[in-house]
């Protein structure tokens, strides 16, 4: 985009900003203006998704999963509370389930009605997940969507699409790569990434980018 | 309502596109966007039920040419229309010209953390039994309601099977509209492949969506 910077303390209207950022802005001087928006807490809510709130959390919760068994345990029978022992809490994470890839069985997560997704332990929705190709066709035809993430999964996989319909928030634990016996849960938490807890895609193997 | 947002089996918009190493935001003006919003509706005055249909009540072509934070943003604006805290006259001014009494509490930079962090639990107490145990076959409704819902057009009168009870939430068909909590029982209902799409459904597939109680009848 050739006009993306924003400064907020500009109140000058400017007519080469595109329509989109002219809206927004107009908005923000808006409710900044009549009191009701503090600007600085915008940055801070950018400042914490940019920051703090992401993957990384959850990848957390999936190599802790992988090398505790109690963890683990707890994690099927009250995702919330075990992910709020690691410190992932709130926003979009309050109503929390944990759904276990097996040989058998790969799950996939979607919102077809809107992009409800697990904010607490994944951050913010990539743009595919909230886009409608993705909310289309993951519950009609999830293999194909699947091999366009480059995922094929062998026929005897079946897969389990999970609609967030409610105010439940899907977290897929991957299959732990084969090879990772040796790995202590700082590796192995590196080798899950965004989409393998989307389900649409797995967990990385050891030495691979 | 049978709206734009409700996208499960529609065909036509082409192949998931995923973008390698993607950024949070891919461009200032979505980072705005996200603060706004979340900033004014912590300004206590309507549910997340409501944004959910503010956001769906786009004109279907406005909501299918507009990106995430677009449709965020002018459904914010119909909020902030609705509840009186903005006028046309301030969107056509691009300021603030009509002024309104302050309110009594507006989201601050020091609360962010702990507001996030608390997030807005939508489970409460429930007076009575589930109707439903897992395991038991139940029918969705046939139904076509022209205010919000969460139960989507795929999965309408389509038999399948309990397979967890979550306990009472918030009904977003009422609190969508300002018309009470009335909280309900939620279940996870699984569907086969073939009972949503018929013979040419993926092998093996299951679909789950979360139902609320009403949504169900025994099948």
């Amino acid at each position: 985009m050739a006009h993306d910077h924003h400064d907020h303390d500009d109140d000058h209207p400017d007519n080469e900003l595109d329509p989109v950022t002219a809206r927004v802005r107009a908005l923000e001087t808006i409710l900044v203006g009549k009191g009701l928006v503090d600007p600085a807490a915008i940055d801070a809510i950018v400042e914490a998704y940019e920051t703090k709130i992401g993957p990384r959390n959850g990848a957390h919760v999936v190599a802790t999963a992988w090398t505790d068994p109690g963890f683990a345990a707890w994690l099927k029978t009250d995702a919330t509370a075990a992910i709020a022992s690691l410190g992932y809490t709130g926003r979009q994470g309050e109503h929390m389930r944990a759904v276990f890839n097996t040989e058998g069985e790969h799950n996939l997560v979607v919102c077809t009605l809107c992009s409800c997704y697990p904010w607490s332990v994944l951050g913010l929705p990539p743009v595919w997940y909230k886009s409608p190709p993705y909310r289309s066709r993951a519950v009609i035809d999830p293999r194909s969507v699947l091999a366009e993430f480059g995922l094929g999964l062998p026929a005897y996989t079946s897969i389990r699409v999970w609609d967030s319909t409610a105010e439940l928030r899907y977290l897929v634990i991957p299959q732990r790569p084969a090879g990772t016996e040796d790995l202590d849960a700082e590796a192995l938490a590196a080798l899950v990434t965004r989409d393998s807890m989307i389900g649409a895609g797995l967990a990385r193997a050891p030495g691979k980018a | 309502m049978n709206g734009p947002q409700d996208l499960g089996g529609q065909m036509g918009f082409g192949l998931v596109a995923p973008e390698v190493e993607e950024p949070v935001f891919h461009a200032a003006w979505e980072k705005r966007a996200l603060g706004l919003t979340l900033c004014a509706s912590a300004l206590g005055k309507w549910t997340i039920d409501e944004s959910r249909h503010a956001r769906e009540s786009l004109h279907p072509a406005d909501y299918y040419a507009s990106s995430y934070y677009e449709i965020w943003t002018k459904a914010l604006e119909a909020l902030l229309l609705r509840h009186g805290f903005i006028t046309a006259a301030d969107l056509a001014a691009q300021r603030a010209v009509d002024l309104v009494p302050g309110p009594s509490r507006i989201l601050t930079a020091d609360n962010v953390a702990a507001a996030l962090a608390r997030g807005g639990p939508c489970d409460r107490p429930m007076a009575t039994s589930p109707r439903f145990a897992a395991g038991d076959r139940v029918r969705t409704r046939r139904t076509h309601p022209t205010g919000h819902t969460r139960l989507p057009r795929y999965a309408r009168d389509c038999v399948g099977t309990i397979e967890a009870v979550h306990g009472g939430f918030v009904f977003p068909d009422t609190n969508a509209h300002g018309a009470g909590e009335a909280q309900e029982y939620v279940y996870t209902v699984v569907f086969t492949g073939e009972e949503l799409w018929g013979e040419a459904a993926n092998p093996g597939l299951t679909v789950s969506i979360d139902a609320w109680e009403s949504y169900l009848v025994p099948a």
